[in-house]
């Protein structure tokens, strides 16, 4: 998967459908105070798709170095860990901007919205603890069961608690309005989809370069091609 | 007398079609929307081929290396 192209052209066509598509395609009227601001559907949840599917690949890997020592699996889980970082930043601020205006305010103090910072920071951590420790297989093990235990409160606090949530207002927790119960949702759907494929796609696109580069440091790339 | 007949007529299309570029062209239509669609494009693209090339550059660099590794 790090060295075929097809996949990132798949996700290019698919990222490029659901920009045009986004603003072309989908007919958002009669959406209550969202008004046309639901097109960042498209754009915003993605970005948050694009990030849990690259911690999950980072807790895969981490998991994956735990029981065989190869230091391939460390280079993985830690690039996917950077790049997941940089998708949740850009989630946070386009979410942000979309609360400005459709909720009046910059941040709320909703269960989604502080656990998706608390995630967040849970793995600014790892990046952290990372960094902090000079061996490089310490480094490598300590961080592998870091992530085996932030994982899953990452999961957590950005996706069950939230749901438990009586009073969350982002879409998807508790009891809101979600996706499912807009009008139009099928609208909305023919672009949503292709545009997380896509996100994810080209996230790990992203990724793969910045693991390649590692995997070039340390001599790792002649035993995987 | 029959270029300047070709010139007259050829001239007209020509304003004949600006005019039509002003009503019809879709750049004008639907409160511009699609002039802000272009720009996204320019943009996305722009940075897909950025990130082809960084691609190609390193399946270069990683061929290069591999071949220094098999003359050792």
């Amino acid at each position: 998967m790090i060295y075929s192209n097809w996949w990132k052209y798949t996700g290019v066509v698919l990222v490029l459908y659901s920009l045009i598509g986004g603003l072309l395609f989908v007919n958002p009227n009669n959406l209550l105070f969202l008004d046309e601001t639901v097109r960042n559907l498209n754009y915003h949840v993605p970005m948050w798709f694009a990030m849990i599917s690259l911690l999950t690949i980072s807790v895969a890997s981490s998991i994956l170095y735990l029981k065989t020592f190869n230091e391939k699996y460390d280079i993985i889980a830690s690039k996917s860990a950077v790049v997941a970082v940089f998708f949740g930043l850009m989630g946070l601020a386009t979410g942000s901007f979309w609360a400005k205006f459709s909720w009046g305010t910059w941040w709320t103090t909703d269960y989604k919205l502080n656990g998706a910072a608390i995630g967040e920071l849970i793995y600014f951590a790892y990046l952290i603890l990372r960094s902090s420790v000079e061996e490089p297989s310490k480094k490598a093990r300590l961080s592998s069961v870091y992530s085996i235990f932030a994982f899953p409160l990452f999961v957590v606090f950005t996706l069950i608690l939230p749901k438990l949530a009586s009073n969350s207002m982002h879409p998807g927790s508790g009891d809101t309005v979600g996706f499912n119960k807009y009008p139009l949702n099928n609208n909305l759907r023919i672009t949503f989809y292709p545009a997380v494929l896509g996100w994810i796609a080209i996230s790990w696109w992203i990724t793969t370069i910045l693991i390649r580069i590692e995997f070039l440091k340390s001599n790792k790339y002649s035993d995987e091609n | 007398m029959k270029i300047k007949l070709f010139l007259i007529l050829l001239l007209s299309f020509l304003t004949k079609n600006l005019f039509a570029q002003t009503t019809q062209n879709p750049f004008y239509t639907n409160g511009k929307i699609y002039v802000v669609v272009a720009v996204i494009l320019i943009i996305f693209t722009g940075i897909i081929i950025f990130l082809i090339s960084i691609d190609r550059r390193l399946t270069k660099t990683e061929k290069e290396l591999k071949e220094n590794n098999k003359k050792d």
